[in-house]
């Protein structure tokens, strides 16, 4: 009884934010219901974000009808390395990657050999509304694969490791990287399975790392340190995350990003009610900083001063 | 700044809530006596009602239903005939009484009401019964049947002394796996639902011994569509005695009430067809409840027509649980935004907790689970048939009925009549909650899919150990303002920020790290 007190109060000092507090406090005040399509529908956030210049990875297709399942062999003979998403999947369920055709089969990421049959099967499970909230008829995604920046390979698992970002009316507030373990089946996310690293947000260097609620320094797989890693194109990275507020309107969102070898940041998806566990990744609570934003964001008027800001207030040391 | 007039807002709404619960409350508990713990359970007063339901044919219509009288075990307290535009007599034929009901014209579907409150008199209660001794009217017989009937009499008064071995004797002849030539053709002659009573009343006629077939309804604690009961009365000493159809015992059970005697139905109607007859019984709680509800007419005529009390009893019955259905709602606020625990659905362990009112709560989680786990395995075997979503839910739906039928019948086998009651499970609830299971037992793991049936399991279990709480049932039934209280905390709960419970361990690094 004492103990958990004790821990409540631990918590509060630390400024970690709850799952109530982040609904009653953030989500519901700052993201109006009606803007929540323009994240929920990852087809809708990829025109917005395209619209708006920001890059993220080619659509190859959507599949929208049962009849079109069919033809989606044609579509894949031309790109055999290829991602399946449901367009309003959440939480990384439904998210299948591949890297090429063998034998009258598709190569799954993690080597396994899917038949047409089962991939068709897949796709109708999309379609049929599996993996969207409350089960309403979906989308199914053909996108492209991304072939993660070299800096990765040492450290994930297969599977495409992403960088998340918070932001807070328009300031990033805390990052993190998530590496795909053999566990998380080429998935980044964190209950799957995925390593979390902690971001510096004024230099970009991965903090310490985070497997399952446990801190680790090296990523299970591979063995290497995943602390200590300087993301590339950081500057880059903070400066699309901000620019996402004005993408959707949306005060508290998660931005989720990969680093392409060769096109750079690329924006996967925006998150309306993004996970928590990036304090645990962290070993820092976001409440300070939410605070901190909202005392100062009447004086923040374009996206560098947003992004100067987060640099040297969210600094770690 | 609108966050804080919103929370002004809130506070008011739920103060205001709370404060006319609270207040009802309070002015039924000391104003009105109304009382506050559930009745004990040997309680004395029951509640009986007669539903008629029948199609008038637009021309005169009447119909007649017999209705109790004091007994020596009963007594009638009270008594009300609800029939709106019907003219109304009783009599008293014979050793009944009877309600006429009439109308000059009516067409369409028509609904009749009498309700009465009796009282359970303990040993001692005067007889009212006539002291004369009835006239025996000989039986209506057949030449062939007077025969068969003399050569039965003749061998039961060879080998009885008295009224008492003399109806054992008859009912052990009657009910006798051989019967003999003469009984056989008794009975078969008789046809009818209970012949064996028939025939026993007429033997005993015919040897100048009074008895009457009577009839009447188990009391039980709120029930519906209650079977009537027959049984036999032979007079004795001076007074009609019970006996059981069966094995020809004197016998009444206490719980059996005498509702009226003779060959005739409960109800006849003229003037109209489909007549349907539903009585309802309920224990009356409480006597202070009753003298509580008087005094509320009295002193605040606003509040008892707002009663629950003044409600058909078999709407009550529906009530009884509805009312505390907020109950288990509340208990799953709590333990998902208080506490933490995830669980498949919203509301699906409520409707859970809902079924284990009728199958106990042992049976209902082991039940539960076997289904479960039966459907999860059918399910993941369907995977492999790459079906569509729906067909696939609808052949989990069929599969599901087909286990439920499977184990009832399993377990009637091997005499577990307590599993039969899955039947109550409301089985697309179960379906949904298979088909969530087994996406997130593929996308995260068995160790997920099982906190989560566990989670919804606990929760379900919590809400039914509430729900199902005598007194707390009483309270909500006997005060549904308590319901606002209710309401008004959970609305502050809707704003409640803090953390989860379970979230005190989920962060568990980060409390001490400073």
């Amino acid at each position: 009884m004492f103990a958990a007190l004790r821990r409540w109060r631990g918590l509060a000092q630390a400024g970690v934010l709850g799952l109530n507090a982040r609904n009653a406090r953030y989500n519901l005040v700052f993201n109006p219901r009606r803007l929540l399509p323009l994240v929920d529908d990852k087809l809708t956030t990829k025109r917005l974000a395209h619209a708006a210049g920001i890059a993220v990875p080619e659509c190859y297709g959507v599949i929208e009808e049962e009849h079109e399942i069919k033809a989606v062999h044609e579509l894949l003979a031309e790109h055999p390395d290829f991602v399946i998403k449901p367009a309003q999947g959440s939480g990384g369920d439904g998210i299948q990657v591949f890297t090429g055709a063998a034998k009258g089969h598709y190569r799954k990421i993690s080597g396994d050999l899917v038949s047409h049959d089962a991939l068709e099967h897949h796709l109708s499970n999309i379609l049929s509304g599996m993996y969207s909230l409350g089960g309403q008829p979906d989308k199914a995604i053909i996108e492209y694969r991304v072939r993660f920046d070299p800096v990765f390979e040492r450290l994930s698992y297969q599977g495409v490791p992403d960088v998340r970002i918070i932001v807070f009316l328009g300031v990033p507030v805390m990052a993190m990287v998530r590496l795909p373990t053999r566990q998380s089946d080429g998935k980044a996310n964190l209950h799957q399975g995925a390593i979390g690293s902690g971001i510096d947000m004024a230099t970009g260097r991965t903090l310490r790392a985070v497997w399952h609620n446990e801190v680790v320094e090296d990523h299970p797989d591979t063995g290497n340190a995943v602390t200590g890693v300087v993301i590339p194109a950081w500057d880059k990275l903070l400066d699309i995350a901000a620019r996402c507020y004005e993408l959707t309107g949306l005060g508290y969102q998660g931005v989720d990003m990969v680093l392409d070898r060769d096109l750079g940041p690329l924006v996967l998806e925006l998150n309306a009610r993004p996970g928590l566990n990036i304090q645990i990744a962290n070993q820092a609570g976001l409440l300070p900083r939410l605070d901190a934003i909202e005392r100062a964001v009447e004086g923040l008027t374009d996206v560098s001063q947003r992004v100067a800001f987060a640099r040297s207030r969210f600094a770690v040391g | 700044m609108p966050r804080r007039r919103t929370e002004r807002h809130l506070y008011l709404l739920a103060g205001t809530l709370a404060l006319i619960g609270l207040g009802v409350f309070v002015y039924k508990v000391w104003g009105l006596d109304f009382p506050l713990q559930a009745g004990q359970q040997e309680q004395r007063l029951w509640d009986l009602e007669v539903k008629l339901t029948f199609r008038a044919d637009g021309a005169p219509a009447k119909l007649s239903l017999f209705i109790p009288r004091d007994t020596r075990r009963f007594q009638l307290v009270d008594e009300n005939f609800v029939s709106l535009g019907y003219g109304l007599a009783t009599s008293r034929p014979d050793a009944n009484r009877q309600v006429t009901w009439s109308i000059r014209r009516a067409k369409g579907p028509q609904v009749l009401f009498y309700r009465a409150t009796v009282r359970s008199l303990t040993a001692g209660g005067s007889p009212p019964d006539t002291g004369a001794r009835p006239q025996v009217t000989a039986p209506e017989l057949t030449e062939l049947q007077k025969s068969a009937m003399q050569t039965l009499a003749g061998q039961l008064k060879a080998e009885s002394a008295d009224t008492t071995t003399l109806v054992g004797l008859l009912l052990a002849k009657l009910n006798a796996q051989n019967p003999g030539e003469a009984v056989a053709l008794l009975l078969h002659d008789e046809g009818g639902a209970q012949p064996v009573l028939q025939v026993a009343v007429k033997a005993l006629q015919f040897m100048g011994v009074p008895a009457r077939i009577a009839h009447g309804v188990e009391l039980k604690e709120l029930t519906r569509q209650v079977p009537i009961i027959s049984w036999f009365q032979v007079y004795e000493g001076n007074l009609w005695r019970s006996f059981n159809p069966k094995t020809g015992e004197a016998w009444v059970p206490d719980r059996y009430f005498t509702w009226w005697r003779g060959e005739e139905p409960i109800a006849q109607l003229s003037g109209g067809s489909r007549l349907s007859v539903e009585i309802a019984t309920a224990i009356n709680t409480e006597s202070a409840l009753r003298g509580a509800t008087a005094r509320a007419q009295v002193q605040a005529p606003a509040l008892s027509a707002l009663s629950l009390f003044s409600l058909p009893i078999d709407t009550q019955v529906v009530y009884r649980i509805l009312l505390t259905v907020p109950l288990g709602v509340f208990i799953l606020v709590l333990l998902r935004n208080i506490v933490g625990v995830k669980t498949f659905g919203t509301f699906m362990p409520v409707l859970i907790a809902l079924a284990f009112r009728e199958t106990q709560l042992l049976w209902g989680v082991t039940l539960f689970c076997v289904i479960v786990a039966l459907g999860l395995a059918i399910r993941f075997y369907l995977e492999h048939l790459k079906l569509l979503l729906v067909p696939r839910l609808a052949a989990v739906v069929v599969v599901v009925v087909l286990l439920m039928t499977l184990i009832s019948l399993l377990s009637q086998r091997m005499g577990l009549p307590e599993a039969l009651s899955i039947a109550l499970f409301p089985m697309v609830i179960i379906t949904m909650t298979i088909e969530r299971m087994s996406i997130v037992w593929e996308e995260r793991g068995a160790a997920e899919a099982l906190t989560q049936a566990g989670g919804s399991l606990a929760v379900a279990s919590l809400a039914y150990l509430v729900m199902n709480e005598r007194h707390i049932e009483h309270l909500v039934f006997v005060f549904p303002e308590l319901l606002l209280v209710l309401l008004a905390a959970i609305l502050l709960l809707g704003r409640y920020s803090g953390y989860r419970l379970l979230e005190l361990k989920r962060f568990k690094a980060l409390a001490g790290g400073r």
